[in-house]
């Protein structure tokens, strides 16, 4: 028992380090992609190709001052970068990089959990907006619950299909369903479109980054929030993006199974699906606009939501009558 | 359809992302200039005899809008001449903190004398330094007052930060690398 604990716990910590690792590196691989994006360089005087850039801003955000407005909520604005960061970090648990073992939490219920997690995150955000006391958070956060309203039906919508069709929320068990029968983004390519656009609004990525538009917003939710406060929102964000990305490689990807007979290596392929994601936010992050929150709750409402419904009732009709039993 | 345009809007990024960046990291890459680029000026000689083209007329400090040229003649020697004219320019110092490079000097000069060259790394710390003598403005001279004596310290070249695809016919005898 002890040793089981023990053992969990070593997982964890590592998970936490490679996702802070992963985050720091996460940045990088932003600005450099975007800068290509634009036919720019990007950072690259710390360090061959600026690869120690993360390490530089790292320290730059640690002495800076942390500023706290005399009009915010002093518990709640202190408590806001904490839940956004703590959530946000926690929701990878139940992702399995690797066969048996290969993960924090093998739970039986990991989809729910996932999303269970994802939107207590919100409340970080919420929180930051309400409790800075000014204008432009308070947008910010009122666009993120306004997001929230929208994606999240049509997030789970789409996932229902999948998870009916596997007959488990537990995701390892989901990849093990993809490794014998074919991955889900081929029996559900309709589920994964409206999954991943809905994705994007749950990682706040373009084009539903309204909660933090710059031009309209100074920087959204996070406006009054300065030194490390900002940087646990700045990790928050990012591991959003790394999270939302490795899980929808497990749902429809196959997660940690190896594509095309390829020699199975725990991690790798996970991380080189991952990477595909990571780079189609990136790429759709460079080229699109952003939509107005009504525009996308419309959008969710109208369009994801009756898509994934439809979607879901096939399927079901689909396993009701014995397929792929 | 608005998702074509979707699609058009990322294969138009995807292709940026394989172009070579347009950013020119300037330090550590010369910048390309235009032929006709306004930098510090030149004060040229005659490429056969070596003589001063400067006969000190003056005409460049008449025509400076900035007061940014002094000119002070003097009778040339018959036997040993510095230019080809009865007179040369003793003194020719041109303030480059005062100077706005509308090239005026090089359209007044009657002998072609002053032409701007392409150098553009003046800067400088202290004022005194950004008066450039007739030494500094020679047609052999390479590099700004600061890029000299930074050479002369660490006992390395001039390093010019720009390339240009050909040198102008009006530079008469300068060379860049």
């Amino acid at each position: 028992m002890i040793w089981a604990l023990f053992v969990t716990a070593v997982k964890a910590l590592v998970l936490i380090l490679a996702l802070l690792f992963a985050f720091a590196y996460i940045t990088w691989i932003m600005r450099r992609g975007l800068a290509r994006f634009q036919i720019r360089l990007g950072p690259n005087r710390v360090g061959p190709f600026g690869l120690l850039q993360p390490i530089a801003d790292a320290v730059k955000a640690i002495f800076k001052e942390d500023i706290t407005v005399a009009r915010a909520d002093r518990f709640l604005y202190w408590l806001a970068p904490f839940l956004a960061f703590t959530f946000a970090l926690a929701a990878f648990a139940v992702i399995p990089v690797g066969p048996d073992g290969w993960v924090v939490a093998n739970l039986d219920m990991g989809v729910l959990y996932v999303f269970a997690v994802g939107e207590l995150a919100v409340y970080g955000v919420f929180l930051a907006g309400w409790a800075s006391g000014s204008k432009y958070p308070l947008m910010g956060g009122l666009r993120s619950i306004a997001a929230l309203v929208g994606y999240e039906l049509a997030l789970g919508m789409a996932i229902l299909p999948v998870v009916l069709m596997a007959g488990t929320l537990n995701l390892q068990e989901i990849v093990e369903w993809q490794r014998q029968h074919g991955y889900f983004i081929v029996y559900q390519f309709p589920a994964f479109l409206v999954y991943f656009i809905a994705a994007l609004a749950e990682m706040s990525r373009t084009p539903f980054d309204f909660a933090e538009a710059e031009q309209e917003l100074v920087a959204g939710f996070h406006t009054e929030y300065s030194s490390m406060k900002f940087v646990a929102f700045y990790i928050a964000e990012l591991l959003h993006w790394i999270v939302g990305s490795a899980l929808i490689a497990t749902l429809f990807l196959g997660g940690w199974d190896a594509p095309f007979g390829l020699p199975e290596i725990p991690v790798l392929w996970l991380f080189v699906k991952w990477a595909i994601f990571i780079f189609l936010v990136l790429w759709i992050w460079a080229s699109w606009f952003r939509t107005r929150y009504d525009q996308m709750i419309r959008f969710a409402w109208g369009v994801l939501l009756p898509v994934a419904t439809v979607w879901f009732l096939i399927t079901a009709y689909y396993v009701a009558k014995g397929g792929m039993a | 359809m608005s998702v074509m345009a979707l699609a058009k809007a990322l294969g138009i990024t995807l292709r940026h992302f394989f172009s070579r960046p347009v950013t020119i990291p300037y330090p550590d890459a010369p910048v390309p200039l235009k032929p006709r680029f306004h930098g510090r000026h030149v004060l040229t000689r005659h490429p056969d005899t070596g003589l001063e083209k400067c006969i000190g007329c003056s005409l460049c400090a008449a025509a400076c809008p900035a007061y940014a040229i002094y000119v002070e003649p003097a009778e040339n020697d018959p036997e040993n001449p510095v230019s080809i004219g009865e007179r040369y320019a003793k003194v020719y110092e041109i303030n480059m903190l005062r100077c706005i490079f509308c090239g005026n000097c090089e359209e007044a000069c009657p002998t072609g004398a002053i032409v701007l060259g392409y150098e553009f790394e003046l800067a400088d710390y202290r004022y005194a330094d950004f008066v450039y003598t007739k030494e500094d403005l020679l047609v052999d001279t390479v590099g700004s007052k600061p890029q000299r004596r930074e050479a002369e310290e660490r006992k390395k070249p001039v390093k010019l930060g720009f390339e240009v695809p050909y040198v102008r016919p009006e530079l008469e005898g300068v060379k860049y690398e």
